[in-house]
């Protein structure tokens, strides 16, 4: 007889910071106190607060505790189970006040999301397809099978779902052209390629509820006329793959893959393709090349994936936020997805909230939600009371939404007039210490690394534009150099072959527009006003302030720093490598940074 | 897997299975588990509560734990609050009269006047 279930979050970020040595702990703890046959234990995919990791959530009161650690879990079982006592000092923190949260339902980081996609990441088992099942797991199948493919497609075009990976096309227009496109055999295709730096609910959906996208591809596969299934998923995500594989064992023991599904006469079934983890084989073309053995390098479209994608064949490929959403719309119809979300981007989304941010992790919000209500209201604002400053949406591809748009709706539409992308979801928090033509920098090393090169456009002019930017934050950047910015940027834009190339100018070209004064100030007063670029920033002693402590002649990693004792010390300009670490040991104020 | 029917009966055996992670919002009793309750037995009460609440099929009421109420020489003692009701605390509780509360209380809606300390909330 059970009377207690441990949760565990077993998601990526938990496990990394020590969730295996927190149930080792925990299952030593019950065994030590005669309990083991009363409580379970139980590993489930992400619970979102990624950075109040490893958490633990007892049931059936939903005790929520938080930042557990071997040294500290035993008493969860010894005082909580045993005693009936709440270990108060795992309790999560309120923000605003002192008290302590219970449950989930008491933090505004869980209260004010809309799990859809999400729905059974962190409350069920993703090793059990009882407990998907349990949660209407399969459902959505059963339902498919029973309306037919043309009403099937019918429901996804009339929820008005779009892509979620990032360009946000309407989901049942591939549908139908999938359908509707001649050629034989059809394949369905999952796009798991996740590669925005700091996006993963792509990720987090495959560990924590991996069915969904299963149940989703047999939904397609049955929808279009096609019998076979590909999951691209990057080797960068080891755990994904293993319990991907684990439910694709499981849905075919159980008859939802393989032949004749519940008694339907479709036959369908599915197969993991391992990317090596290139940031092109994101793009679908590049995707369906990397499946069919080939260097993943995109191809013009038309045509598209619809009319001729893997082996020439149509091929419907969609993305796995995408994917999860299917199995709740055919259950609950085209009406209750549109009963959230925007007019013209209907549902929720998921955002992977990283960056100068308090509470990081993944959030589900309704499309439409602002920016403030996510940086703000779920995400705690901005640590050390620094200023707001902007947020990178869509990763390398996208660009900057400034403090001016805090409170516009966020949607496919309203980002694009922005100069940015949905993208992913992956939501940057930038603050007043980041510098806006670093952060632009930054991604688009990332794109010159990325670049598949088979396009001169992407290979050629990002690099040249990579030059101009580190020659700007070197402080050698030149009065014509934001001009050749733009130009470069508007050239690639316009002629590169794939997405990549396309929006890899988005950050240089975002942060010009909302932040033209800081590309001025580095590039005519050599100055970086957030003291980002090193080779603009000077530290030097104030000899006023300076008691001559020695502190930081000691801590100079190069000597740099000279100076008897209780007198002013100096630093030699020549020597300094910028490296902050007397800023840090001076406890008078007395080095000045600028 | 051959119909929905059979989806259906998965389904609805998983659930109780997960019944623990369910919201439970007719009621809730609490069992007083601290050292003088565990001498006294309140383990044993605990999962008599459990097992006769899941034999009466009653998936609604949540079980759990709290430390010493402070009433020691009553103990084993467990505090029933149902819905829109005033709670009852009551002493003594063993095996027998953790299986009578439930049956009498929680199903009956009748509250077991013998063995009652109080009523209304601490």
């Amino acid at each position: 007889m059970i009377r207690n279930q441990l949760l565990i979050c077993a998601g990526g970020a938990c496990i990394t910071s020590g969730e295996k040595s927190v149930k080792d702990v925990l299952v030593e703890e019950l065994a030590k106190n005669g309990i083991q046959d009363e409580v379970q234990i139980i590993e489930t995919g992400c619970m979102g607060a990624c950075d109040l990791g490893p958490i633990v959530v007892v049931y059936p009161e939903g005790t929520f505790y938080q930042k557990v650690t071997p040294q500290n879990a035993g008493p969860i079982v010894s005082e909580h189970l045993v005693k009936g006592r709440v270990v108060s000092g795992l309790l999560y923190r309120q923000p605003t006040s002192e008290t302590r949260a219970q449950t989930r339902e008491e933090i505004s980081f869980y209260t004010l999301q809309v799990k859809r996609v999400l729905r059974n990441c962190g409350v069920i088992d993703p090793l059990s397809i009882e407990e998907y099942i349990a949660r209407d797991g399969y459902f959505g199948l059963g339902k498919a099978l029973e309306i037919g493919p043309d009403a099937i497609i019918q429901t996804i075009q009339e929820s008005g779902l779009r892509g979620r990976g990032g360009a946000g096309f309407p989901t049942g227009i591939k549908w139908k052209a999938a359908r509707d496109a001649s050629g034989s055999p059809k394949y369905v295709v999952c796009n798991g390629d996740e590669g925005d730096p700091g996006a993963f609910m792509d990720r987090s959906v495959l560990e924590g509820d991996p069915h969904s996208v299963i149940e989703a591809m047999v939904i397609a596969g049955f929808a279009i006329g096609a019998a076979t299934g590909y999951v691209y998923v990057r080797a960068e995500y080891p755990l994904a793959i293993e319990r991907l594989e684990v439910a694709l064992t499981r849905a075919r023991e159980y008859g939802f893959l393989g032949r004749n599904i519940l008694g339907s006469g479709f036959d369908f079934d599915i197969e993991i393709r391992i990317g090596a983890g290139a940031f092109v084989c994101g793009e679908e073309t590049a995707l369906l090349r990397s499946i069919e053995g080939k260097r993943g390098m995109p191809s013009a479209k038309p045509p598209f994936p619809a009319q001729a994608g893997l082996w020439g064949k149509p091929t419907l490929i969609n993305n796995v936020e995408t994917y999860a959403n299917v199995p709740p719309i055919l259950i609950n119809g085209a009406e209750w997805f549109r009963s959230v979300g925007t007019a013209k981007s209907p549902g929720t989304k998921v955002f992977a909230l990283a960056g100068k941010v308090q509470n990081t992790g993944l959030v589900e919000v309704p499309m439409g939600t602002t920016l403030r209500e996510l940086v703000f209201d779920i995400g705690g604002g901005i640590p050390g009371g620094k200023a707001f400053k902007g947020a990178q949406t869509g990763g390398p591809s996208g660009g900057i939404i400034t403090a001016d748009y805090l409170d516009m709706p966020i949607d496919f539409d309203s980002v694009k007039e922005l100069g940015t992308i949905m993208g992913s979801g992956g939501l940057i928090i930038l603050d007043e210490d980041n510098c806006m033509v670093d952060v632009a920098k930054f991604y688009l090393a990332f794109t010159v690394d990325e670049s598949c090169g088979k396009c001169t456009p992407c290979r050629e002019g990002t690099k040249q534009m990579y030059q101009i930017m580190e020659r700007i934050t070197d402080g050698k950047g030149t009065p014509n150099d934001i001009g050749k910015l733009k130009t470069l940027g508007r050239v690639i834009q316009q002629t590169s072959l794939c997405g990549l190339g396309q929006s890899a100018p988005n950050p240089v070209l975002s942060t010009i527009r909302f932040f033209p004064d800081e590309y001025r100030a580095h590039i005519e007063d050599r100055k970086c006003p957030a003291h980002a670029c090193l080779h603009l920033l000077t530290y030097s002693v104030v000899s006023e302030k300076c008691v001559g402590c020695t502190a930081c002649a000691r801590q100079c990693p190069v000597q740099a720093i000279t100076g008897q004792v209780k007198k002013a010390h100096v630093i030699d300009q020549a020597t300094c490598i910028k490296c902050g670490s007397c800023y840090e040991v001076c406890r008078f104020d007395a080095i000045l940074k600028e | 897997m051959k119909s929905l029917e059979e989806l259906k009966r998965i389904k609805e055996e998983t659930l109780k299975a997960m019944d623990l992670r369910q919201a439970k919002d007719r009621g809730k009793i609490v069992v007083a588990m601290g050292t003088c309750g565990i001498a006294a037995g309140a383990k044993d009460t605990l999962m008599a509560v459990i097992d006769e609440l899941d034999k009466a099929g009653v998936h609604d009421v949540q079980v759990v734990q709290s430390g010493c109420m402070g009433l020691c020489d009553r103990e084993p003692t467990i505090e029933v609050s149902m819905k829109d009701q005033p709670s009852v605390i009551y002493g003594d509780v063993d095996d027998a009269n953790a299986r009578r509360i439930v049956r009498e209380h929680v199903q009956g809606g009748q509250v077991v006047a013998e063995l009652v300390i109080k009523r209304g909330n601490l």
